[in-house]
């Protein structure tokens, strides 16, 4: 399996809410420092992205977050434009409006339009050697595997056409495991895992992507060994507490309030743990696991972006 | 003031609050006959929903059904009914004795079944069956009714409508698909509406000779033919000309959807947990429901920190701890029973590290719990009433889990652990600067501003 920096493409994807856009963000980042020309592109226009590195807006025309950083938003009216000029040459685009509305249109209707121009332009910014590496914030798990899947599924629907004569080299790109790779974000928690795993399994039958890793985000660290964790389990009991209490002169409440905090973690610890067993029991096992801290400050924003670069940095490291 | 006079004071408001939290629930689902769950994804939707069925059925009485996505389908083993469907199944009443309750009312459970639901609206709407039958058969029906864009919304809402014609139950929980964008579900009925009547749509069923007569199409068709083959277009224009025939019906009911969620009797739920991304996300769709003259009836924040956390009086302690660690472990270490494991006492310096990363792992949470603060107190500054759902390891596995955190949406609990930040239920028509009273914000019978 290659080194995860090394691919050109990468798909990042996961349950929503699970932290795809940082992971996506953070790894376009870190590739970028260290020398690669990289692209990031969100699929979901939501402004994720822009959010993510406080950068403003970020067009389909794309946007430097820096000089090897390039960051753009999915837009697959714009994609058909640029499709229609750069390959097709249909010449008179410009002055027939309609036809882009119109096509957005039958994109809505007919089934892997929209996928197809949205996996095109992304397909073909490798083509192009325009960059060294294509990080997507793709869909999350109900939709991306319709996007990853639109290729093949248009060569059963479309005989003949551009499209069809385009599809080819698509697929070429997106099957090919040395250079295209799925990265599935989950965090320690019962549904994200079973997401992930549910989905893991529909990459690798549904589509022709394979899966370059698994990030888990959120992760708690550990605060107790064994050993420290009796301890901690003795300070609850009214005699140690009464003398925590007495010593700091304050109610044996409040002393509570604080031991519940360090109880708090354990437990979420704990379950997440378990949790974590179960993905990577049911992962292929050459599939690389990276784990991400839980950013205790939920710092949003390019701080928090930075942190979890340096975070799969060193996990890449090791 | 000292610390335990504060912490009193804090309690009595609090009690107030979580009174007025009661009442106000309590009367908004009498009042009302439909309650949208909306909000970010991978808030706890599907619990949340569940939980206020499952809390109303019990307290309030009649007959409650809720309406889940539950991919999962952990809704169904927590509510002890098996398989969920289409179909409506009753939650027995022996769940409801091991959880410890009696219900006044009756709870029923039932799941969104998008294929199943497509068809019969294909069935419903087609003029004949031999159509239906053409339609349903067609190998681009599946495809388009699994991708048409904010299909499930549509579903979700056309369910939800058909279930409330049927009249068979007092009231209606739905928990909404998890989608691109939350408003998305608000707009489904009109965009199905429109997609009808749109003229692309008849671009599309023109017979095939007239389309190149047809100036408007003529470049459309042009650049479409050339791009995906006309085969495929033709393809395409059969299956639309086959679903044209449903349009009438379509219409009609998307509009009747769209009033439905207009209507007086329904309400919206906004649940959303309290970190940056959702919290945006939740503020958009209040004020995007505020817009639209949509009744927004309780705002949830789910998986909230205790009010503690963020507390200072026990943030001082935490800080004395860590500094003083030293010492207490010296006082501790002849307090603690003897390890088993490595025969002997622990030693102090052992001690030591354990309190220092107990007050490590305080300040990390009091980090968290103050963002909470803040973005709970920017959302609950927007609108009426806020509930707050502690956070929970683990997960909601059976009625007796839903109940509780029913209890907690019905501010039960809230007397002894207030909330971070603002706990007395406000409401915007009466909005008040901070600092100013609220305990007598008494809420009255919710009522919206133009009601049909």
């Amino acid at each position: 399996m290659p080194e995860l920096l090394s691919y050109k493409l990468l798909f990042v994807t996961g349950k929503g809410g699970v932290g795809k856009t940082t992971v996506a963000a953070a790894l376009a980042l870190l590739a970028s420092e260290q020398g690669r020309r990289t692209l990031v592109c969100e699929v979901e226009p939501k402004g994720d992205l822009a959010r993510a590195y406080e950068c403003g807006p970020t067009p389909f025309s794309g946007r430097h977050v820096s000089d090897d950083l390039v960051a753009m938003s999915m837009d697959t009216e714009a994609s058909l434009r640029e499709y229609l000029r750069v390959v097709a040459r249909v010449p008179t685009i410009g002055h027939i409006g309609p036809v882009a509305r119109a096509f957005d249109f039958v994109a809505t209707a007919a089934p892997g339009i929209r996928e197809i121009l949205t996996v095109g332009k992304l397909c073909f910014e490798v083509r192009e050697g325009h960059y060294d590496l294509v990080v997507v914030d793709a869909s999350s798990t109900g939709s991306v595997v319709g996007q990853l899947a639109a290729p093949s599924g248009i060569n059963e629907l479309i005989r003949v056409g551009l499209v069809r004569s385009q599809t080819d080299w698509i697929l070429e790109i997106l099957g090919d495991p040395s250079r295209t790779g799925a990265v599935l974000v989950t965090t320690p928690e019962e549904m994200p895992v079973a997401e992930a795993v549910d989905l893991a399994g529909r990459l690798s039958k549904e589509t022709p992507v394979h899966l370059a890793c698994v990030v888990a985000n959120r992760v708690l660290p550990e605060l107790f060994g064994r050993s420290e964790e009796r301890i901690f389990n003795e300070l609850g009991r009214p005699a140690t507490l009464g003398l925590l209490a007495g010593e700091l002169g304050s109610s044996r409440e409040l002393v509570e309030d604080v031991l519940a905090a360090a109880r708090l973690a354990v437990t979420v610890r704990r379950d997440g743990v378990a949790h974590l067993e179960r993905l990577r029991a049911e992962i292929a096992p050459e599939v690389p696991l990276l784990y991400v801290p839980y950013l205790f400050a939920r710092a949003h924003g390019l701080r928090a972006i930075r942190q979890v670069s340096r975070a799969l940095s060193e996990e890449l490291s090791t | 003031m000292s610390p335990a006079a504060g912490r009193e004071r804090a309690a009595a408001t609090a009690a107030q609050a979580a009174q007025d939290q009661t009442r106000h629930l309590e009367q908004l689902l009498s009042a009302k006959e439909i309650v949208v769950a909306c909000g970010p994804g991978g808030v706890g939707k599907t619990t949340i929903s569940a939980s206020l069925a499952a809390t109303a059925s019990a307290r309030l009485g009649g007959r409650v059904l809720v309406l889940t996505v539950d991919p999962a389908r952990r809704l169904a083993d927590a509510l002890g009914v098996g398989g969920l469907g289409n179909v409506a199944r009753r939650v027995p009443d022996e769940a409801f004795a091991e959880a410890g309750v009696r219900p006044k009312g009756e709870l029923y459970a039932a799941m969104l079944d998008m294929s199943e639901s497509w068809d019969g609206l294909v069935r419903r709407h087609a003029p004949d069956a031999g159509t239906a039958g053409q339609i349903l058969a067609n190998p681009l029906y599946r495809n388009i009714t699994r991708r048409f864009a904010q299909g499930h919304d549509y579903i979700a809402m056309e369910r939800l409508y058909e279930l409330h014609e049927q009249g068979d139950y007092d009231l209606l929980v739905v928990d909404t698909p998890p989608s691109l964008n939350a408003l998305d579900l608000l707009d489904a009925p009109g965009r199905m509406a429109e997609f009808f009547s749109s003229r692309l749509l008849r671009w599309l069923v023109v017979p095939y000779r007239s389309r190149l007569v047809n100036l408007a199409s003529r470049p459309f068709y042009q650049v479409a033919d050339r791009i995906l083959g006309s085969q495929f277009l033709e393809d395409l224009a059969g299956f639309f000309i086959l679903f044209q025939t449903m349009r009438d019906g379509f219409v009609a009911r998307a509009e009747a959807v769209n009033r439905l969620l207009r209507d007086v009797r329904t309400t919206f739920v906004v649940v959303t947990t309290l970190e940056a991304v959702p919290a945006v996300e939740a503020e958009q769709l209040i004020e995007s429901l505020r817009a639209r003259h949509l009744h927004l009836g309780l705002l949830v924040c789910n998986r909230v920190l205790p009010g503690s956390f963020s507390d200072p009086p026990v943030g001082r302690i935490a800080e004395l701890l860590g500094q003083r660690s030293g010492e207490l472990a010296e006082s501790l270490a002849s307090l603690l029973p003897e390890d088993a494991a490595s025969a002997g006492r622990p030693s102090a310096e052992m001690i030591g590290r354990v309190l220092n990363e107990v007050a490590r792992s305080f300040a990390n949470f009091r980090l968290v719990a103050t963002r909470e603060a803040e973005l709970q107190g920017e959302l609950s500054a927007a609108h009426e009433v806020t509930a707050t759902v502690p956070y929970h390891p683990g997960h909601v596995t059976d009625l007796k889990g839903l109940l509780e955190v029913g209890a907690r949406i019905w501010g039960d609990e809230a007397a002894t652990t207030p909330p971070p930040a603002r706990t007395s239920p406000r409401r915007r028509s009466n909005r008040r600067r901070p600092g100013t009273s609220t305990g007598d914000d008494a809420p009255e019978p919710p009522s919206r501003g133009a009601s049909s």
